[in-house]
């Protein structure tokens, strides 16, 4: 007996070739679907034509429909205008998290449910697992260089339900070694990079300055003294090193606070860059609130550290370095993502 | 066609036997597409394909003439792209989605140059017609320095082009809306109606498009455009009356539907054209898909996804509407049996989705 039919999101990249062929080869039904989200310049390698195109040649490669969805609407109100109203604010935003809390994990798998499919596969680089009690759980990969468990930590027991993540237990070189071996062309293309609407050519900044205004600001060092300008205060992320036109500073410095009323940047060294706690709000769970001791990670590739979860507030069993505000932080349980909350 | 592409190798602009072989046919099909559209063979330059032939009226007549190009706001994006981009002007339209003509008089009063006013027969996306000759009319009156352009790409397997085309200057048509092959068109120049060329080289088709003509696909052309006259009264009104059971049906088969052009609207018979709030159209056509109807909701830009249409949104229609309509196709082959099928297929995919939409 075959598995129920499958719904594939297909980027057009190596990941979700694969997945639809593993899927394939299941036995299952197998349609593949691509995300038309992002209507302006990209070459970041997310919905660009060419990779729609890749997509839809995988697919006649593989003998499976493949269908493109225009999202775009969604796109715009729930990624891009509050990614640009997020660093208006000073934040420093997750786009990715954000397209998958509303965009993939929401319209997307709603639609794949009303179009008659209980399953919807990805290529990210996580697995799902199945406890004992049979609740879900998003659970690291097989290969740690590429996890992705992160930015699908908001996932709760209904979206995990019939999420499929075929590759999670392969490593990329593998996932590669099968595209090889299938003879699909996307064997050797490159991964996918930073945010999908923001060009390499012409970054944040611009993309930002075509939105909002930019406001120049002052870097003040902890006694308050003028150290140094930003161009846009907008731009600045609590720890950061670089770009704060520092003259004369003996140790490297960090952006340590970013007040936007006065347009200041504080900076301070290493350690004025630990704290004991970091404050979080915006949870969102796999299975229901979790308080006490966890694993907590702070960026999609960072260590998940040792941390108490006390109401609103992380605790750190060791010093841990300021978390940006806006930055999400996700909790593990083991290999296990419990679920994630916003710093504030 | 098939011999022109097996048999024939001639090069229509050569001089030897097999060259006058090929000559002959593409001048059999050009007179067969003056006859079409009341024209002189000579007044025939086959394209590419209706979007060559639209910008070839819009960027030829003002690179012939300089001035300001008009046009009307559902116009296909071959016409609106280049008007818009040789900072042209943009007329809107009534709810029905026709020229609003009104609009249309006030901005040729206005500009002292307008030298084309560019007003399709029948839109792609609805079917409605615009009336062309009134069009010619007017523009006659308030700026009779202006050419007429009419993109009758659309009307040409239903309407008679010598009336529904009746005053204007340049007519753009293509092949494969009329049972002819994808890949040949034509701009026809009437009443010494003059281009610039985009195409330069070797000066075929009298100077105004170069490049060595595609002879089957032309042959074909021609062959279409002497088939599609011989019965096109009788497949119009057989077809519209297919058109306007299955419009009626669905209608009554989903409460809340409505029809996307009002009811006295002037339309050609091919589209059904209906909205269905609350649902989104990609996923009912997925559906219809799946259960054989091939349809289509505005229009599907480069990477295949639908696109908001620009042609809804010009008459009006709510954006709430919009996403949910869909467009059924029906031509000279289109059945009962089709249109049945369509009707028990199309209210339960939405009914199927209106219940499992959040």
């Amino acid at each position: 007996m075959s598995a129920p039919p499958v719904m594939v999101a297909m980027s057009g990249g190596v990941d979700s070739s694969v997945a639809a062929a593993l899927l394939l080869a299941e036995g299952s039904e197998v349609v593949g679907v691509t995300l038309r989200l992002w209507g302006g310049e990209s070459d970041s390698g997310c919905c660009a034509v060419s990779d729609v195109d890749d997509a839809r040649r995988v697919c006649d490669a593989l003998g499976i429909e493949h269908h493109v969805f225009n999202l775009g609407d969604d796109f715009d109100r729930h990624v891009v205008a509050p990614y640009v109203s997020a660093h208006a604010a000073g934040l420093t935003p997750n786009p990715c998290i954000e397209c998958n809390r509303h965009v993939k994990f929401d319209r997307l798998l709603d639609r794949t449910r009303a179009l008659g499919f209980e399953r919807l596969a990805t290529g990210h680089h996580a697995r799902v697992v199945v406890r004992p009690d049979g609740t879900r759980r998003i659970a690291r990969p097989a290969d740690p260089a590429k996890d992705q468990s992160y930015v699908l930590h908001m996932l709760g027991q209904d979206q995990l339900s019939g999420l499929e993540l075929p590759i999670g237990d392969l490593t990329k070189d593998e996932v590669r070694q099968r595209a090889t071996s299938l003879g699909l062309r996307t064997a050797g293309k490159p991964d996918s990079q930073d945010v999908c609407f923001i060009t390499r050519e012409h970054g944040r900044g611009d993309f930002l300055s075509r939105r909002i205004p930019l406001t120049p600001g002052r870097v003040v060092d902890a006694t308050g003294t003028e150290v140094g300008r930003v161009d846009a205060i907008e731009l600045v992320t609590v720890g950061q090193r670089r770009g704060m036109e520092l003259a004369g500073a003996a140790a490297p410095r960090y952006a340590i606070a970013v007040d936007m009323p006065t347009a200041t940047v504080t900076v301070g060294n290493a350690d004025d860059l630990l704290v004991d706690a970091t404050p979080v709000g915006g949870f969102s769970w796999a299975d229901g609130p979790v308080t006490g001791p966890v694993l907590a990670q702070v960026s999609a590739h960072g260590a998940a550290v040792e941390a108490q979860l006390v109401a609103d507030s992380v605790r750190w069993s060791s010093p841990h370095r300021r978390v940006a505000p806006g930055q999400s932080v996700v909790f593990y349980e083991g290999e296990e993502v419990l679920g994630g909350a916003v710093a504030t | 066609m098939l011999p022109w592409l097996a048999e024939h190798p001639g090069n229509p602009s050569g001089s030897h036997r097999l060259a006058r072989e090929a000559r002959r046919a593409i001048d059999d099909a050009r007179d067969a597409v003056a006859a079409l559209i009341d024209a002189d063979p000579g007044d025939v330059v086959f394209t590419s394909g209706g979007t060559e032939a639209d910008n070839l009226a819009v960027d030829g007549v003002l690179g012939a003439r300089g001035g300001v190009a008009v046009c009307g706001a559902t116009e296909h994006p071959a016409v609106l792209d280049p008007v818009r981009l040789s900072g042209g002007v943009v007329v809107p339209t009534d709810v029905g989605g026709r020229i609003d003509l009104g609009a249309l008089v006030d901005a040729l009063d206005a500009i002292a140059d307008v030298r084309l006013v560019s007003v399709m027969a029948a839109n792609n996306e609805t079917g409605v017609v615009n009336p062309v000759p009134e069009v010619a009319a007017l523009v006659a009156e308030h700026a009779p320095e202006a050419l007429v352009h009419t993109d009758a790409v659309q009307a040409t397997a239903w309407l008679d082009l010598s009336d529904a085309c009746r005053g204007a200057h340049l007519v753009s048509i293509t092949g494969h809306k009329f049972g002819g092959p994808k890949g040949a068109g034509a701009l026809v120049l009437r009443g010494g109606a003059t281009v610039a060329p985009m195409l330069r080289g070797g000066g075929q088709e009298r100077e105004r498009r170069s490049g060595t003509q595609n002879v089957p696909a032309i042959v074909g052309l021609g062959m279409a455009a002497t088939l599609v006259t011989a019965d096109r009264e009788a497949t119009a009104a057989r077809v519209g009356a297919l058109r306007d059971r299955l419009e009626a049906g669905l209608l009554s088969a989903v409460p809340t539907a409505r029809r996307t052009v009002p009811d006295d609207v002037p339309r050609t018979p091919g589209i059904a054209h209906v909205c269905f709030p609350g649902i989104e159209s990609e996923a009912l056509l997925f559906l219809l898909e799946r259960d054989g109807i091939s349809a289509s909701a505005a229009s599907s830009c480069a990477s295949g996804a639908q696109e908001p249409s620009h042609v809804l949104a010009a008459m009006g229609v709510d954006r709430d509407d919009a996403v949910g309509s869909l467009r059924l196709s029906l031509g000279h082959a289109t059945t009962d049996a089709e249109v049945d099928h369509a009707l028990a297929a199309v209210p339960a995919a939405v009914a199927h989705l209106l219940e499992h939409t959040r």
